[in-house]
This record gives C-alpha cells, structure tokens and sequence, in this order.
C-alpha cells in the first residue's frame, strides 16, 4: 500500500513534468540561443493568462488556446527588436537588469490596466475531475495539458533538428561568428526564438489560468521553477529542459509524499547537487562563447 | 498609475497633488463652516495609513485603500472631527522592513497622529514597534495572528479584525451544529509561517475540545503553486473533512485545484478573504468559510457602506474595505469623544469599552486588556453552480456567530489563555 501511494507521487510527478517543460522551454530557448536569462519570463506567463481572460469571452477556451499565444508572440516581437537586441553581446548582468525591470514594468501595467484583485478564470465543465488508473488519480485536465505539451515538444523539437530553420540556430548557438561567415543573418532567426519562446510562455499562462490564481504577480513563482529546470536541463540542450522538469516534477512530489513541508525545498537541493557535480546541467552542452 | 502618488520614495509632486487635494476637499466644506475657517487653523488631523499595496497581498491592500478614502471623503463631507479635516496619508508597506521605516517617518516627517492599517502578520508587528518607541497609537486593522494580541501585544496597539482563535472558533461551531467535528477525522493543509502555525493551532484545540481528531498536517510553503501532490497525499490518507488553513494565493490556487481534481473529501476552510474567493469562483469554491464581515450583511448601516462604496468604485466592496472603512470611524468617533488627538486620552477612551457602531447587527467594543475589539463574525457558504448570480454573487452569509443571546466572549481567546501583558 505504501509503495502504491508512493509510486502514485511518482506518476503524478511525470505528469507534472510537462506542466514544467512548457514554463522552461521558451526561458532555455532564448537562454541558449541569445545569451540572455529573461527575467520577464513569467511576466509573458501572466499576459498570457490576462489576454486569455478577455479572449475566453469572445473565443471560448479553444480559440484562446490558440489566439492568445500569438498575440503574445507579437508582443514578442517588439521584445526582441527594441531591447532584448541590444543585449546579446552586452555584459550578462545588463540583460538580467533589463529584463527583470521589464517584469516589474509589466506586473504594473497589469495592475493598471485589469486590477490588483485577482481574477476569476474557469476551465470548461468537461475538463473537471479526475479518473482513477487502477489506484492511481490522474486529473482531466493535466491529462489534457500533457497532450498540449507533448505536441508542442514534437513541434518544437522538428523544428530545432529537421529543418533548416534549426540547422542555423543551432549552428548559431555554438559558432555565431561562423554563421555570419557563411553569409547567413542570425538576426530574424533570433527575433523567431525570442517570439516562440514568449508564446511558450503565454500558452502555459492560459493552460495554467483555470487551476492558479490569475493576479499581476503571478509570473514571479512561475520564474523560479523554470529557472531551477533550465539550470538542472543545461543550456542548449532540448532533452535537458524534458530531463530536467520530469526530475523535478517527480523529487518534489516524493519528497512532499515523506515530508510535506520540504517540497519545494527538494528542487534547489537538486540543483544544488546537479551544480556540484555536473555544472554545465544534466544535459548542457558545451558551449565555448559562454566559457 | 492608480497608486504611485502614494508609494513611498516619491517625489515632492506626490506631496502636493495630496495637499490640494485636501484643499479641495477643505474648501468645499468651509462653506458650511465660516467660523471654524477664520479661527486659527490647526491643520488637518493627518492618519498614516499603512497597507501593502503590492506583491501577494497587494489585492486586498487596492480594498483597503479605497476603505479608508470613501471614510475620509464621507467624514470630512459632514465637517470633519473637532473641526478640523482628517488627512490620511496611505504608504505601500511592501514587507515587514518597508512597514517599520515608512511608519516610522510618518511619525517623524508627516507628523501623523495615528498609524493604521496592514494586512501582513510580520509587518503589523513591526509597526506596533514603532508605535511603542513612538508613543503613537496604532490601530491594526488586518492583521489576524494570535501572537500580535498575545505575548507581542503593546499598550499603544489595537487590533480591529478577528483574530485566528476567532476564524477557527465561527467555522468550527457552525461544523459542530451540523454534527461534523465529533468523532470526525480532520486533514490540515497549513501555509507554512506565523499565521498558518497559529491558526492551525487553534483549530487543533477547537477540533480537539469538541470530541475530533486531527488526522495529518502538511505544512505548505507560502510560494507553492502546484498542490498536486498534497491533494494525493490528503486522498491517501482519507480523512473525513479537509481543513485548509492557508494564507493568500495559497488558498485560491488550492481550492481550483481541489475542485480540478474533483476530491470527494469536503472542505472546511478556516480563512478565506471574500476577495480570494472570487478569485476561486463559483464551481470551484465549495465548503464553509468564516468571515468578520461580508458584503451581503443586511443591516441598514451596512447596506448603506456597500452602495455608497459601488457608487464610487463601481465595485463591490470586500472585507479589508470593510475593515479601513470602520477602523477609520472608530478612530474618528474616538478623537471626538476624547476631544483631543492626544495618544493617552485616546487610548483611555478605547479602553474605557466604549461601544462602537461598525455595521453589524451588535455593537462592538474593546477589550482593555488586549486590546481586541469584540465583534460577531460570520461563516459564508457557497451557492450551487446553477444558483450562482455571478462572478461577484455566489456566496450565502450565514448568521452571525455567537448567537444573539450569547455573550461576544465566547469566540475569543479567554485571558487565561493569553500571554499579553501591557
């Protein structure tokens, strides 16, 4: 019975893996590609989750699943042309300022323009409740969001490993300077990155909308979970950032199983211990501009 | 920017939009009183108003604030106290260390005659520090720990919210008329500082006084998002009823997830601002709740505060707007009575058990020994998802805890259990 609950946490935590992907996907994305740690992040996150509640109305939650990761997406684009641009080449610490001030900026604006009370956001009637594999429970709805992740995995991963798209950037992660030999702009490739990597984020902000509170500072306890995933990953590595999130998805759920009050705790001890010993992350490639 | 002319560090500009915003509010009353206006004026009676407007309380903080303001507006619209305007001044109290620095210059530079307000445990104390060195008279208006009335209380610090002891006490006699607590089995689910503790504490001696046993606790840390885990942990277990004594963001992101996972395992929350129950929504939110006050109150008074507080915000007002809007009227009525801003005669006056009109059915009254202001309080329950009116209309107020017939004392901790020694 015992080894049952536990191996209940356990599947709850892979589970949980891919409510963690979608949050660190796009931060690893910009991180590995650009150079720059995007502090706003979960700022994204909390638009998307705003845009969606205002879309919900018109579209319904389908049409907002769609909808609202490209507006974001857009919104994207002015991101990376006006600021994250300039900071590429800068010295690491003027994009961690710069970002982390855009999402002070942003949490503002929020409360300006929907309010500092929080929201009410619900999730179709069909989407409650959970069902029971022999004795494990399995909600509907992270069901559901499971499915979202997986196909954004496949898409994302197609993209990044056969296409020619993805050959540039990933030649452009690890020899900038030779792509630009070769007569190739990294430019546009890196605004792509930028916009796929905030509509990640918006898209976790409506998928995660119906079950979290929706308030202006909701991006800040999102961010640290992606950050520890992207760090415990490694840079540049796909597989990492999977790894990484279904690891830390299943540590903080047994720990929670044997002490409750350690849970979140457990993922900086595995960070710290992934640190220790393999400091590039799980995963991380080696890359030399970094070095 | 709704609130920048208030946050602290502003520049001069913030100062003089709320200087002639006073004149403003002064001049239109001067009309009525000529006299008053060529006698030498003493300035306005300035209160600092102290409530985090920012970060995981900032919410309820944008309640308060609009509380507070619709007070000032409706006092100095009859004339003010003692002929003068009050003037309040509201800081953003982000964290315990802004609390403390921004009331301390308060008192220094804005020379403030009172403090009042916070929602934060850890702030409203470290606030009712500096009312202590100060000598100024602070009137916590939201903050709920037991500690603050207990071994931190101070004589210039007065507390106008209910306690925890009060929280669990109104839910758990409303469990225990309904046959729910006896022979029951309870499953804590506890945000993991100060209040959570206390609170958790004090359900654990109300459960355990009325024949119920408390089964598990899980301590929750105060940024957890996901509660996943902790859901199965509770299903493991198998209790009879859930009883959540979490804090904040906590309780929404836990009620949506409750309802995601559609537990069979009812709920007894033992604090939930009506705010964050909006925020769950109707058919998320199940269970019974407790509340020191509530929109729906039908007492002429205090349907009377929430029209008057829809037509200037076009909104309904929650319980931290309740709380500023009365803390603010007992302050005012406390000065008149005293006929002086003088802390020692105020604080005379508060404990003289002078009774208090703050909308409710009975009149209230503090304790001089801790400081307390007795009151009824209230449970609220949850319409069925097809009843429900809308986002803002989905929740039944109870009656009021005690009983008409039984005295207020009963909810609240008794002396002999309380450390406070002024």
């Amino acid at each position: 019975m015992q080894l049952l609950f536990l191996l209940e946490q356990v599947v709850n935590g892979l589970v949980l893996g891919g409510y963690y992907v979608l949050v660190a996907l796009g931060l690893s994305l910009i991180f590995s590609v650009g150079g720059v740690v995007n502090l706003a992040h979960g700022a994204f996150y909390a638009i998307g989750a705003y845009v969606s509640y205002d879309l919900m109305k018109y579209v319904g939650f389908g049409g907002s699943i769609v909808i609202t990761p490209v507006v974001v997406g857009l919104l994207g684009i002015l991101f990376e042309r006006l600021l994250l641009r300039r900071f590429y080449t800068a010295d690491p610490i003027l994009g961690l300022l710069v970002t982390f001030s855009l999402a002070m900026v942003v949490e503002q604006a929020i409360r300006m323009i929907w309010g500092a009370a929080p929201l009410f956001l619900s999730m179709p009637a069909s989407f409650k409740g959970s069902f029971a594999l022999g004795s494990f429970l399995l909600s509907k709805y992270r069901l559901f969001i499971l499915l979202v992740v997986l196909v954004l995995m496949t898409g994302v991963w197609l993209l990044l490993n056969k296409t020619p798209f993805g050959r540039v950037i990933r030649a452009g992660i690890q020899k900038p300077d030779m792509v630009a030999v070769l007569g190739i702009r990294l430019q546009p490739y890196l605004t792509a990155i930028v916009v796929l990597g905030v509509a990640t984020a918006a898209l976790a902000g409506v998928l995660f909308a119906p079950i979290a509170v929706v308030e202006p500072a909701m991006g800040t306890d999102i961010m640290t979970v992606a950050f520890v995933v992207v760090i415990i990953g490694g840079l540049g590595s796909f597989w990492g950032v999977v790894l990484a999130a279904v690891l830390v998805g299943v540590v903080r759920g047994v720990t929670i199983y044997f002490d409750s009050a350690a849970g979140e705790a457990s993922m900086y001890v595995l960070m710290f211990l992934v640190l220790m010993f393999r400091p590039r992350g799980l995963l991380g490639k080696r890359i030399e501009r970094f070095e | 920017m709704k609130y920048v002319k208030q946050t602290p560090g502003a520049t001069p500009s913030r100062r003089a939009i709320l200087k002639s915003g006073a004149v403003l509010v002064g001049s239109a009353a001067f009309g009525f009183m000529p006299a008053l206006a060529r006698a030498a004026d003493p300035g306005p009676i300035k209160i600092g108003h102290l409530t985090p407007k920012t970060g995981f309380l900032g919410a309820l903080g944008g309640y308060a604030v609009k509380g507070i303001q619709l007070q000032a507006e409706q006092i100095n619209a009859a004339g003010g106290v003692l002929g003068r305007k009050i003037e309040v001044i509201s800081e953003d109290s982000v964290n315990p260390q802004v609390a403390s620095t921004t009331a301390q210059r308060l008192v220094e530079r804005e020379k403030v005659v009172v403090l009042l307000g916070e929602i934060n445990s850890a702030s409203a104390l470290a606030i009712s520090q500096v009312a202590a060195r100060n000598k100024v008279l602070y009137l916590n208006t939201g903050a709920r720990s037991d500690t603050l009335r207990g071994k931190d209380c101070n004589r210039y610090t007065f507390h106008s919210d209910i306690p925890v002891t009060v929280l669990a006490n109104s839910v758990g006699l409303a469990l225990d008329r309904a046959g729910k607590v006896k022979g029951k089995k309870f499953y804590g689910l506890t945000a993991d500082y100060l209040f959570g503790h206390d609170l958790a504490r004090a359900v654990e001696k109300f459960v355990g006084a009325h024949g119920g046993t408390i089964s598990g606790n899980a301590l929750v840390a105060t940024d957890v998002t996901d509660f996943s885990p902790y859901l199965l942990k509770i299903r493991q277990a198998n209790p009879d009823m859930i009883a959540c004594n979490l804090a904040g963001n906590q309780v929404t992101n836990f009620i949506k997830q409750y309802s995601e996972f559609g537990l069979k395992i009812p709920l007894a929350g033992f604090n939930l601002n009506v705010a964050d129950a909006w925020a769950a929504g109707p058919g998320n939110l199940t269970g019974i709740w407790p509340t020191v006050w509530q929109y729906k109150l039908k007492t002429p008074a205090s349907e009377a505060f929430v029209k008057a507080f829809q037509a200037k915000y076009h909104t309904q007002p929650e319980n931290h707007a309740w709380v500023e809007y009365v803390s603010l009227k007992i302050l005012a009525q406390t000065i008149a009575a005293a006929k002086s801003t003088h802390t020692d005669k105020l604080i005379a006056h508060l404990e003289s058990g002078a009774k208090f009109d703050i909308l409710k059915a009975r009149e209230a009254h503090f304790r001089p020994w801790d400081h307390q202001l007795l009151q009824e309080a209230y449970t609220y329950t949850v319409m069925s998802p097809d009843q429900a009116k809308g986002p803002h209309d989905f929740l039944v107020l109870g009656d009021a805890v005690p009983s008409p017939g039984q005295p207020l004392e009963v909810l609240y901790p008794p002396k002999s259990d309380n450390m406070c020694h002024m």
